[in-house]
């Protein structure tokens, strides 16, 4: 086994992800602590052109494969896995996104290594630790691994972006990017559909989650965008029941959006949730729960009924 | 299409919940199927529904909630349950996947699915991990899985919109995110009549050796509300108040 640290670098549709960067941040100051290096692993079709991004790591492995299509979870799984296994590395980094996901449980079973999701922070300082959330971001865990190696799957927003992408050239090494018998096939790639309003233009978008209980109850909240000349956008749960359009779906599996003011209405404020939205200039959230996480990242917040507040709001603005 | 879901009985969302040392006090703490898990099974009967064969339900645990949800998923459609009688936090993901693959194994599964994620694991890959154990492939994140010849179509979602289509040949593990169509209801006279219908199965297992290679040491709450101003009174006081704010952020 080496000091070193792996981070696998996501790419989809031609652009390295935000995710990667942050965990190349993260590999810096972990590699800090074990006197590793840094290496990025960059894997399918286009990797070779995209390496050159990948200056914050000191080594960068590509495997280019065009047979394998923009993310096949099984082949792209099994070079990565391959890789761990040839170089040993320590610690091993990976998005907790879709693709993530998926490469992450799949290298972990197949090196028998631990595996810990939903991290916060790590700390190579004095053995393996690490701050995850559970529970939907409402409890925070320290974590201490038993042995010396591990995979983790960062959340987002654990590292700045933009830490990972500075430095300089890494020197770039390619990789056996030869996989056979897959039984999952890549087919295509779908763009999103474009919905009737582009909630990332918006100034100001009033946001309803689950709190909202039914879709007769959308109509008060528009009521209320309405009065505030504002637009409608919503948390998973709401887009899955199908009461408003997936275009207007914040967060992880939905879009990111920085209005000035972002209203949170009945939003509990899962981590896929925030990340889409921590960066808007003025969060006010409104919730009946103390606890809810939502209250950690707002700016201002009331404990109490939607029900209540909305009409109260919508009064004065028309007022 | 012979079919296995699993489901977890997850700390309900909605509850305050309390730390007693590096756990959840659990004594007064509810439990909910893990709503990922709903959209898993919901999946699993209309793919049921599209092409006949059968569907079967898993969940480990011993507790009242975890009988109520595979009754429940009995009312729903599915043909059968077992219930792997077990405390479900004395065993570590390890643990309960090699409880799960000895349950599965012989069933001669075409498909299994799962939730994508349950928010109480750390490791986060239950499923993956019965998948390992069966040498089954797996992946996640899937929002669509529709039988297509002898194989199925499957969409899984990235993000920003965008996602991806497979062709995927059975047997395979698949992670649920959304289900086609929203999980549907069920009266509670049909779930009173699958508690009778004797579908419900208890299996007993031998306790596996826990493997606790990520150990909690330490577990609290979030500071909430830190950095945010939180508003006193009443609605009428907090619309006041938020009318303050619009005006100083400039968008009134
Ligand atoms: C791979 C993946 C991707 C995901 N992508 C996204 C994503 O893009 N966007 C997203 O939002 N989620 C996403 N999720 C889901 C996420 O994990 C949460 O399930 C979701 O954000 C919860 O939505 P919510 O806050 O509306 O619901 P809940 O968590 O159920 O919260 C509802 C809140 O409303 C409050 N409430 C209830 N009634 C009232 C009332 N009358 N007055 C005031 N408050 C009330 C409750 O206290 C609670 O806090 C994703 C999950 C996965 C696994
Ligand atoms: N103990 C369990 N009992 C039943 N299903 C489980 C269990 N653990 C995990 N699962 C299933 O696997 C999914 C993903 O869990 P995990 O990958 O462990 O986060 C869950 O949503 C469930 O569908």
């Amino acid at each position: 086994m080496t000091q070193d640290i792996l981070v696998y670098a996501e790419h989809l549709n031609g652009e390295v992800t935000e995710a990667s960067f942050e965990l190349l941040a993260m590999a810096r100051k972990l590699a800090g602590a074990t006197g590793g290096s840094v290496d990025a692993a960059i894997v399918g079709p286009g990797a070779s052109g995209l390496a050159g991004s990948l200056g914050g790591a000191d080594r960068i492995l590509v495997g280019d494969s065009d047979s394998l299509g923009d993310f096949n979870p099984q082949g792209h799984a099994a070079i990565f896995t391959t890789l761990v296994q040839a170089r040993e590395p320590a610690i091993v980094l990976l998005p907790y996104t879709s693709v993530g996901m998926d490469v992450a449980s799949i290298v972990a079973t197949a090196t028998d290594l631990p595996l810990v999701s939903y991290c916060l922070d790590l700390d190579a300082s004095g053995g393996l630790t690490a701050t995850c959330q559970l529970y939907g971001g409402k409890v925070e865990v320290d974590v201490e691994i038993d042995g010396d190696r591990a995979i983790f799957a960062m959340l987002s927003g654990s590292a700045s972006a933009d830490d990972g992408r500075a430095g300089g050239a890494g020197a770039i090494e390619s990789i056996d990017a030869a996989v056979s018998d897959l039984s999952i096939e890549f087919v295509a790639l779908n763009e999103p559909e474009s919905g009737d309003v582009d909630i990332t233009a918006e100034e100001v978008l009033v946001a309803v989650g689950r709190g909202i209980e039914s879709e007769d109850n959308i109509e008060e909240a528009q009521e209320l965008a309405d009065a505030l000349g504002a637009s409608l956008a919503a948390s998973r749960p709401i887009i899955d029941q199908g009461w408003l359009p997936k275009s207007r779906q914040v967060g992880k599996s939905g879009l990111s959006v920085k209005p000035k003011v972002y209203l949170a209405l009945g939003i509990s404020g899962a981590p896929e949730h925030l990340e889409g939205m921590r960066d808007a200039s003025t969060i006010i959230a409104i919730n009946s729960d103390p606890q809810a996480p939502i209250f950690g990242v707002a700016h201002y917040g009331w404990v109490g009924d939607i029900f209540d507040f909305m009409p109260e709001l919508t009064d004065r603005l028309e007022g | 299409m012979n079919i296995a879901v699993l489901l977890r009985a997850v700390p309900d969302p909605v509850e305050e919940l309390e730390i007693d040392g590096e756990d959840l006090d659990r004594d007064f703490l509810g439990f909910v199927l893990n709503e990922f898990d709903d959209h898993a099974l919901e999946e699993g009967l209309l793919i049921k529904e599209e092409v006949g064969g059968s569907l079967t339900a898993y969940a480990l645990g011993t507790a009242d909630e975890v009988e109520q949800m595979l009754h429940t998923a009995i009312a729903k459609g599915a043909d059968s349950a077992q219930m792997l009688g077990e405390d479900l936090d004395v065993i570590d993901a390890h643990g309960q996947a090699t409880a799960f693959a000895d349950a599965l194994r012989d069933g001669g599964y075409d498909l299994i699915l799962s939730g994508v994620q349950a928010s109480d694991e750390l490791d986060g890959q239950v499923a993956m991990l019965v998948a390992a154990e069966l040498g089954m492939p797996h992946m996640s994140v899937v929002i669509s899985a529709t039988p297509d010849g002898g194989d199925l179509k499957v969409t899984k979602e990235f993000w920003a919109g965008i996602t991806a289509d497979y062709r995927v040949s059975l047997p395979v593990v698949l992670g649920v995110q959304t289900a086609r169509e929203a999980p549907r209801y069920v009266a509670v006279a049909r779930i009173r009549q699958a508690q009778e219908s004797g579908a419900l199965e208890s299996v007993d297992f031998d306790d596996p050796d826990p493997t606790d290679r990520v150990r909690i040491t330490g577990m609290r709450l979030p500071e909430v509300g830190d950095g945010a101003e939180m508003i006193d009174g009443d609605e009428e006081a907090a619309a006041d108040k938020v009318v303050e704010i619009l005006a100083a952020a400039g968008v009134r």
